[in-house]
């Protein structure tokens, strides 16, 4: 390598970083305004944080933020933008979780049952939007949005309605409306066990979700059919310059409907994290997670190990600010502004970085060949 | 007469090119001069700067003799310079007065679009210049070239005395273009300035007063039309060097490798590009097919590659039609392609060398073992050409856009050389790189033909075209109109045939 890795790296994390910094300062100033003390506001949301109960709730909601990052990544590794990561998680966990309990199965085959069923109903929801792409030539970020409407405010909305299980059902401490729950059997044990052999007991009733195993296989099996398989090769070229792709033989069109039911499935996972922790599917499940996992996707650059990072800071942003309600430090709402600025500042940073990447590539090239060429245009 | 516009010594470069080099050009107040020459000679890049699109590197630009520096097109508007895209910059769902305010609307108290005040201005102006059309048609129920005129008028209604047209005529069917050089006659006479584009040289000695020849980014000739006939433009256009044609034996076999059948193509809207074309290509031979650019050829190409529908005809590869399969498999079955604009068709430009050597050939040994991409098999294939056929790079990690022009194009000439492809398409497969780079993609062609790969090749650059090819056919308004002999033609004669003015004897 004429240009050092150790530089090129450094180019890489310096953009997130320098981002993180950006947000960090502008979100004082914001509390600094507002008559409160930034120290102490992030002073508290650190150390409620360091706890290792808040760490089990800071990855049980990286989770599902990072699966849904991966599946908006995929879309974006060929420029197609999924938005309808919402309406395919809150479809599939539905399907899934009815499904999941109506079909008797033993054990371990009612929990790949279940995952299968998930991928599937998510597969063919955002499917129906690349299908539409190629043959009625509708914009998927058009077509996906209108799909989030008719699947939350649609069919999953009557769905729950239908398939309700009678009376209250005892989750936790809460009753909660819902389907019929799945027995106890066909659900992902949780990882407390693990944890535990590392640290103490946790405390709370807190339990790791088991999802986070199939979160860590969907970013690996992210990684490798992304980098390393020819089908990963058509889809990164298609994304990069789709001309070219198209005259070296990769078929545009089917590309854009895997893309997007490649995409889809992995969204039909988002939502099992949380059917896992519950039970069953609730009449209130946790929604927007396929939003925040586009903000997780840019800010981990579709990167299978940048979207850890993203989604755990998202994760961390979440959930240690529910602490500020308690301590009065500040309002908790400060972590949204954050949110933001982190991307906005990410996207720049991006940017920036890219370029100097290039300069600096281009005038190693040069340099190595003892050529200076003048660079003006890509 | 007044100058209305002098350029002098005008230089633009890009990483690897040099667009116009020390251009003087100089426009006479009231003509309409054509500026001619062929693609990548630097027309449109010179247009550009002239309508502040774009800013040179060196040189002086004087309008109506003050001298002038614009940074933007509005600057160049405000000077009295308009430009005519070759594709139009219409809304559809507008009426032709909304369109041509559009940008520029008068507005009356509180914002509110004064259209009374339009709808007189445009008036004014289209009895001014002779320019009847109805303010109130939607611009998708227009023709063709009513929504040219629609442009032209947008132009002038934002007072634009000196106007740049982007070779207009390239849309236009013939009646078209007549109605076309009426209304540019009609705006000379009103006092207005054109200044257009265009490579149809019967067209250009038709309309204008002074022809500009470009030439590999230089002037080459000043001329009047009544001074030249189309052969001599058309030598101006290509350089008047005699090319020698290469005396090398021929290795054309009795074998066909592609065989193309009464092929026609349409575009969306049923325009024919390609028109009964027929022709067979032996293993070991190269046929040139030689025509002013926009005759058809690019799109005969993509029918042959497979990604632009054919409406009838057929097409084969080694006695196989392939008319109806996708691209993936034609490449499969061994049909390479050199494409003209390599970073459109040809590079992934943020990706490392070795994906872009992989590109086209990802579902081949060595750059796939089953479902996976071989990494160590395409890099050491990258490596492999990057050592045959000399491509200057540090590595085969380094992202494509940081090579140069030439050396990327050497990329792509391996890649393709490499696979050994049946067939190759090289559409101007040297353009834009330098005298060095073309003669080693000359020599890798000549030894694959050796080889008995058989070849189609497009080129703008007669001399490449004789020197290669075993046999040039004429492609002219999307038929073959002429087969010659690379051996005893012309790059004279070869002009006349291309424009239409010499005809084969039946």
């Amino acid at each position: 390598m004429n240009f050092s890795l150790g530089r090129r790296i450094l180019l890489t994390l310096a953009a997130p970083v320098v981002a993180l910094v950006f947000s960090v300062a502008m979100s004082s100033i914001v509390l600094l305004i507002s008559g409160s003390n930034p120290v102490a506001a992030f002073g508290d949301m650190m150390s409620h944080a360091s706890r290792l109960e808040t760490m089990v709730d800071i990855l049980n909601r990286a989770t599902p933020l990072y699966i849904a990052g991966v599946a908006v990544a995929i879309g974006f590794r060929m420029n197609l933008f999924n938005i309808g990561v919402d309406g395919q998680y809150l479809l599939a966990a539905l399907v899934a979780a009815h499904l999941g309990a109506m079909v008797n199965l033993p054990g371990v085959l009612r929990i790949v049952w279940i995952l299968v069923v998930a991928m599937a109903v998510g597969a063919a929801y955002s499917g129906f939007a690349g299908v539409l792409k190629v043959t009625r030539g509708i914009n998927e970020v058009i077509s996906t949005i209108m799909l989030n409407a008719i699947a939350i405010s649609g069919i999953v909305a009557y769905l729950v309605r239908e398939w309700q299980a009678g009376g209250e059902i005892l989750s936790g401490s809460a009753s909660r409306v819902g389907t019929t729950p799945i027995p106890e059997s066909g659900l992902i044990p949780d990882l407390n066990s693990v944890l535990e052999f590392f640290t103490r007991e946790v405390g709370q009733g807190k339990e790791l979700t088991g999802m986070l195993v199939i979160a860590i296989l969907v970013g690996l099996g992210y990684h490798i059919l992304v980098n390393r398989t020819r089908f990963g090769f058509d889809l990164r070229a298609s994304g990069i310059n789709p001309f070219a792709a198209q005259v070296g033989g990769v078929p545009a069109k089917r590309m854009v409907v895997s893309a997007m039911v490649l995409s889809g499935a992995v969204a039909g996972l988002v939502g099992m994290a949380e059917i896992n922790q519950v039970g069953f599917f609730p009449a209130n499940p946790i929604r927007g997670l396929g939003f925040t996992g586009i903000a997780v996707a840019l800010l981990g650059r579709n990167h299978p190990a940048g979207i850890i990072l993203a989604a755990l800071i998202f994760a961390f942003l979440d959930i240690s600010s529910g602490v500020l309600q308690f301590t009065g430090a500040a309002s908790r709402e400060i972590v949204v502004i954050m949110q933001g600025v982190i991307i906005l500042a990410a996207v720049v940073a991006y940017e920036v970085a890219r370029r100097a990447r290039e300069r600096q590539e281009a005038r190693s090239a040069a340099e190595a060949l003892g050529d200076i060429k003048p660079l003006e245009a890509a | 007469m007044a100058q209305a516009i002098e350029l002098i010594g005008i230089t633009k470069r890009f990483p690897g090119v040099v667009a116009n080099d020390s251009v003087n050009l100089s426009v006479e107040e009231g003509e309409i001069h054509a500026i001619c020459g062929e693609n990548g000679a630097g027309k449109s890049t010179l247009m550009k700067i002239l309508y502040g699109m774009q800013q040179p590197d060196a040189g002086t630009m004087k309008v109506d003799g003050r001298e002038v520096r614009f940074t933007s097109p509005s600057q160049a508007i405000d000077a009295g310079i308009g430009m005519v895209h070759q594709h139009f910059m219409l809304a559809d769902q507008l009426t032709v007065l909304e369109n041509v305010i559009l940008g520029a609307e008068p507005t009356k108290a509180f914002g509110r679009i004064d259209f009374e005040e339009a709808r007189s201005h445009l008036k004014q102006v289209g009895e001014a210049y002779g320019l009847t059309i109805d303010p109130d048609d939607l611009v998708e129920e227009l023709e063709v070239g009513e929504r040219q005129r629609v442009e032209i008028i947008k132009v002038l209604y934002r007072g634009a005395k000196i106007l740049i047209l982007d070779e207009p005529t390239a849309v236009l069917v013939p009646q078209e273009v007549e109605e076309l050089f009426r209304n540019m006659r009609g705006l000379k006479n009103d006092g207005a300035t054109l200044l257009f584009i265009d490579h149809k040289l019967d067209e250009v000695l038709a309309i204008a007063d002074t022809i500009t020849v470009l030439r590999d980014g230089k002037t080459v000739a000043t001329v009047k039309p009544d001074e030249v006939t189309a052969h001599d433009l058309a030598e101006l256009m290509v350089g008047s060097e005699l090319p020698t044609p290469e005396t090398t034996e021929s290795t054309v076999t009795d074998v066909v490798a592609l065989e193309v059948d009464s092929l026609l193509v349409v575009d969306l809207e049923d325009r024919v590009l390609v028109d009964d074309v027929s022709f067979r290509i032996r293993r070991g031979e190269v046929v040139g097919i030689a025509g002013v650019e926009g005759n058809g050829q690019a799109e005969l190409v993509d029918a042959v590659l497979g990604t632009r529908p054919v409406k009838s005809g057929k097409i084969s590869l080694m006695g196989e039609e392939i008319t109806l399969i996708p691209v993936r498999e034609r490449r499969e079955k061994g049909i390479g392609y050199i494409p003209q604009d390599r970073h459109r068709e040809g590079l992934l430009l943020p990706a490392p060398l070795w994906e872009n050597a992989a590109l086209g050939h990802q579902t081949q040994e060595p750059f796939t073992s089953g479902p996976f991409i071989d990494r160590d098999g395409a890099k050491s294939r990258t490596e492999h050409i990057r050592q045959e056929f000399d491509v200057r790079t540090p590595n085969v990690e380094v992202a494509a856009h940081a090579l140069s022009g030439g050396n990327q194009q050497k990329l792509i000439v391996g890649r393709e050389m490499t696979a050994g492809p049946v067939v190759l398409l090289a559409a101007h497969p040297t353009r834009g790189i330098d005298v060095g780079a073309q003669a080693e993609v000359w020599d890798d062609i000549k030894a694959a033909r050796a080889l008995g790969m058989a070849t189609l090749l497009i080129s703008a650059d007669l001399d490449e075209l004789i020197g290669l090819s075993d046999t040039i056919v004429v492609m002219l308004r999307g038929k073959l109109v002429a087969t010659v002999d690379p051996a005893t033609v012309s790059p004279r004669d070869l002009g006349a045939y291309m424009t239409g003015a010499k005809q084969e004897s039946a």
